[in-house]
């Protein structure tokens, strides 16, 4: 019997990009697609070095945009990944662009063994999606969804962004409902969060968009009128039907190890780690490159800042006297909840929770 | 002794006097003109960057003249504010000579002129110099005639010069040779000498800097200090060269230079009183002399409470030269630990603030500046109060009285209007106008001094784009209908921002507050309630509504470090901020508030 600290996730980053999209601060490079063999390559090459046959029960391609890759390259890399690590009932997430695949390229990543779809839908409003800077309409991204459901994908994700321009609560409602009545399983729903150096930035959006009071109205909407349609919350910003949560994003919460490759790749294995965001440095390098960012993670304070992110929250035995009486406090105004021993944010105090959080794990 | 001038520079701000100080040592080969840092005189950092000369200084110089005699020239430099009045007129008292410049494109501004009847008060001789006149906008026919029009002293053939050019330098020098009288006094007589400035040299002890009057002095000599009474026995008297002392072992009556003795307080020496000798002391002491009382008072507190040691030991080496300087310990509910500071007005105030976060890299809180107010209580006792704090219950007062100032103010006409709207705001009552020219005018006012002492110069200065100039001098205290004014978060009084106000100022003032206050201090979790109270009734009010969002939403593989980071970087930040009960609030809410009229 393994327990779950003694499996690993795998995380593979494929900086491949058609456009960025102006409020994106992932690393990707456009007109670089040339470059996905040799890509794949050394994806093959490190798993070779990190290989130790140990259990791999999830495997996500994030990006960037994965779905850039053919159904072969995922077919080389999973199969060279089954070689060198024993897969468990693996979870394999790829992320999609609903502008990018075709019913050929579903079904064979599906045959290559990805059996989980994440769908940057983004909004289903035409004119949100404008301003968002996505190449496709709500049309293609819905059809999206159903190809994939065709492809024989029966566990599918999409991503949504709150508080985006001129979003307001009627948008937001026939976003949601046209969302909900999809065949999938799971959402997650980001508030929009201007990073400083995105384009997004520089048009001074912060002064456009929704204010504060008003993302933070919108997201209570949101989670109430997901929770009526049967997506449950489970995280911040993670919402799924029942047993479909995202196995390979709980490992991040629950501090449980996970292997990143590729250039712009975090790990957490005995000590904190990523690549240096550089394609041809990582394609180049016989092994890639590692800089320690923390060389003792999952302390005690960054398990119960994780742990409260998810709503099934942390046990209180976390927590230390001056904690719990604090978290009294918070419970009474309503930020947090206690039941069955466990401690967890309310939604109202997911909203605050980083004003909560530093009161809670640093003393003044 | 006939070779010896005593003589000082009068100038308003930017009017030139420290450059014409730089001429003239260059004139006397005193410093080589390429070792000469610019503007010798004024050797602090604050002082040269706000052209103000803080603490006086002096500099013997020798001038080969055009009658083939050498003079000794004594230039004693004085400060240009009206914080400084009473120094100003202990380094007048030192003199025989002034020379008053005036800006060719300016005209005489209020302080320049007040310094110039102090100095016609010591019976100088004052001898008016035209600088600038190198500028396009220059006008020194009209500035010789203001001169004569205003101060009423001869100004036709005032020397016209460019100290930055060096232009006519040379006949300021022989107008001190010609114009200054020589010092007069007995060499032989008991030894009179004025001290007129003072500093702590880390081995030498206190520094005195003297002129003698009557008599003479002499390394080895035991001299007494007249208003302290202490005795000391003479290490070193000499002159003070540009860049050092030079111990010549005596000063006789006529000369200047400084006195040390192994003196270990700069409070043993206050400027103004007299030197005398131990076992032949004169009769009397020279007039003039008082204690610098300092007239305005604030908290200071360290942001960092850890800092409390360092604040005291900077406010200790600060007062070694700088007697006029008070502080002593205080303790506020809002910001701990602290001290509660005297000046002498606000540019002192300033200044030390400054000092300290400049030569200490030290971060203050300061509270708002208050006078000393004198209240009567209903048993007839009386109370100076310098700290709001300490406001007697309003129940128990018979009477209370706030101190008053005579102030004048020399504007443009264009900005009479504006200036008498000013004053009129500060409660000010109307003296007397006079057109001094054409152009510009002189207002006098009496004003409270809490009116005056934190913006007041700076609201002048915008209302007159800059051009109004201001002096003013403490007349007495009068009855005044006074509140204190608390300020509450979360339904508590902070005490740092608690003041006294006369009661038809206290609305708009609270209003004001309570905005900025919403303003500065960022929401918090739970909504916070910023009220402005006296005596218990409510009289403004803002809330600062609760936060609703900080997540963020995303937190993935390559998230967390930053994560963690982010949230260390808050409680960095909470540091940086005081905890009132659950209310956390910024330094920069207490600052805030003290600047309410400026923009």
């Amino acid at each position: 019997m393994t327990s779950a600290a003694d499996t690993l996730g795998i995380y593979i980053h494929v900086p491949f990009c058609l456009r960025k999209c102006p409020y994106c601060d992932f690393y990707s490079c456009e007109n670089s697609l040339q470059k996905r063999d040799a890509y794949v390559q050394a994806v093959c090459r490190n798993l070779d070095f990190y290989g130790d046959g140990r259990y791999v029960d999830t495997i996500y391609f994030g990006g960037g945009t994965p779905s850039l890759l053919t159904p072969k390259h995922i077919e080389t890399i999973l199969s060279h990944a089954g070689v060198v690590f024993e897969l468990k009932k693996p979870e394999v997430t790829m992320e999609i662009n609903p502008a990018t695949v075709t019913a050929e390229t579903l079904d064979g990543c599906r045959r290559a063994g990805v059996n989980r779809i994440s769908i940057g839908v983004q909004d289903l409003n035409d004119e949100a999606l404008r301003t968002l800077g996505r190449l496709h309409t709500a049309q293609q991204a819905i059809d999206t969804v159903y190809a994939a459901r065709e492809a024989g994908f029966e566990n599918i994700s999409c991503d949504l962004m709150i508080g985006t321009l001129g979003q307001d609560s009627g948008r937001l409602r026939e976003t949601l409902e046209r969302l909900t009545s999809l065949p999938i399983t799971h959402i997650s729903a980001y508030l929009l969060k201007i990073e400083d150096g995105t384009p997004y930035a520089a048009q001074n959006m912060k002064q456009r968009v929704p204010n504060d009071d008003e993302s933070a109205d919108l997201y209570m909407e949101m989670t109430d009128f997901l929770r009526k349609h049967g997506f449950f919350q489970y995280e911040v910003s993670n919402f799924a039907k029942k047993d479909f949560e995202s196995r390979h994003n709980c490992r991040y919460w629950k501090c449980l190890p996970y292997l990143g490759i590729g250039p712009a790749a975090h790990s957490c294995m005995d000590t904190r780690f990523y690549v240096p965001a550089d394609l041809d440095g990582f394609i180049n390098a016989e092994k890639q490159t590692v800089i320690t960012e923390d060389s003792s993670p999952c302390t005690i304070e960054e398990r119960i800042m994780l742990g409260l992110r998810l709503v099934e929250g942390i046990p209180l035995e976390w927590l230390g006297e001056r904690q719990k009486h604090l978290a009294e406090r918070f419970i009474k105004a309503g930020f947090m909840s206690q039941s069955d021993g466990r401690l967890s944010f309310t939604p109202a105090g997911f909203l605050v929770s980083n004003a909560i959080l530093a009161e809670i794990l640093y003393e003044d | 002794m006939d070779n010896i001038r005593n003589f000082c520079i009068i100038a308003h701000i930017d009017h030139g006097k420290s450059t014409l100080a730089d001429r003239i040592l260059e004139q006397t080969f005193t410093v080589a003109k390429r070792d000469m840092e610019d503007q010798i005189l004024d050797n602090m950092d604050i002082e040269r960057e706000r052209g103000i000369t803080i603490k006086a200084r002096a500099v013997h110089l020798n001038y080969k003249a055009k009658d083939g005699k050498t003079y000794v020239f004594n230039l004693i430099d004085t400060p240009g504010h009206v914080d400084f009045n009473y120094e100003v007129s202990r380094s007048l008292a030192a003199c025989e000579g002034a020379i008053l410049v005036v800006d060719a494109s300016q005209g005489i501004e209020a302080q320049t002129l007040a310094n110039t009847y102090l100095a016609i008060e010591h019976d100088l001789e004052v001898v008016p110099v035209v600088n600038k006149i190198d500028l396009p906008a220059a006008d020194p026919e009209r500035v010789c005639n203001e001169i004569e029009n205003i101060i009423g002293i001869p100004a036709m053939d005032a020397p016209r010069i460019s100290a930055k050019a060096g232009l006519n330098i040379e006949e300021v020098m022989e107008r001190i040779v010609t114009d200054i009288p020589a010092p007069k006094g007995n060499p032989d007589a008991p030894l009179k000498a004025l001290i007129f400035d003072s500093y702590y040299d880390a081995y030498k002890g206190v520094v005195i800097y003297i002129r003698v009057k009557e008599g003479t002095v002499k390394v080895g000599d035991t001299i007494r200090l007249m208003a302290t009474g202490a005795t000391f026995t003479v290490v070193e008297a000499g002159y003070m060269d540009t860049n050092q002392l030079v111990n010549t072992g005596v000063l006789q009556a006529g000369e200047v230079g400084y006195l040390t003795a192994s003196i270990k307080s700069i409070g043993d020496t206050q400027v103004g009183d007299t030197v005398t000798l131990d076992d032949n002391p004169c009769a009397e002491p020279l007039p003039g002399y008082r204690k610098a009382n300092p007239m305005v008072f604030s908290g200071i507190y360290p942001a960092d409470g850890a800092k409390y040691g360092d604040l005291r030991e900077a406010l200790e080496k600060l007062q070694l030269n700088d007697a006029s300087l008070t502080f002593e310990p205080e303790t506020s509910i809002a910001l701990g630990f602290g001290f509660r500071c005297g000046f002498l007005g606000l540019l002192h105030m300033e200044i030390i603030q400054e000092r300290l976060e400049r030569e200490y890299n030290l971060d203050l809180i300061t509270t708002a500046p208050s006078v000393i107010y004198k209240v009567t209580l209903t048993n007839g006792e009386t109370l100076y109060i310098d700290n709001p704090t300490n406001y007697p219950d309003p129940a128990i007062i018979r009477e209370a009285q706030e101190p008053m100032v005579k102030a004048e103010i020399l504007t443009p006409s264009d900005y009479v209007g504006n200036v008498m709207d000013l004053c009129q705001n500060r409660r000010g009552v109307f003296h007397d106008m006079q057109y001094i020219d054409d152009t510009r005018v002189s207002l006098k006012y009496d004003l409270p001094l809490n009116e005056i002492v934190y913006d007041f110069f700076d609201v002048l200065k915008s209302r007159t784009k800059g051009y109004a100039s201001f002096d003013y001098e403490l007349s007495e205290y009068a009855p005044s209908k006074l509140v204190k004014l608390d300020i509450l978060l979360n339904g508590d009084i902070v005490d740092a921002l608690s003041f006294i106000i006369h009661a038809d100022k206290a609305y708009e003032k609270a209003r004001k507050m309570v905005e900025r206050l919403k303003e500065n201090i960022p929401r918090q979790l739970f909504e916070v309630p910023v009220q402005a109270a006296i005596g218990g009734k409510i009289i403004a009010r803002e809330t600062i509504k609760a936060m609703r969002k900080d997540v963020l939403a995303k937190c993935y593989g390559g998230d967390i470090t930053r994560k963690k980071k982010l949230l260390e970087k808050q409680k960095e930040g909470k540091k940086r901020m005081r905890s009132l009960g659950t209310v956390e609030v910024p330094q920069e809410a207490f600052m805030s508030v003290l600047k309410l009229d400026t923009e």
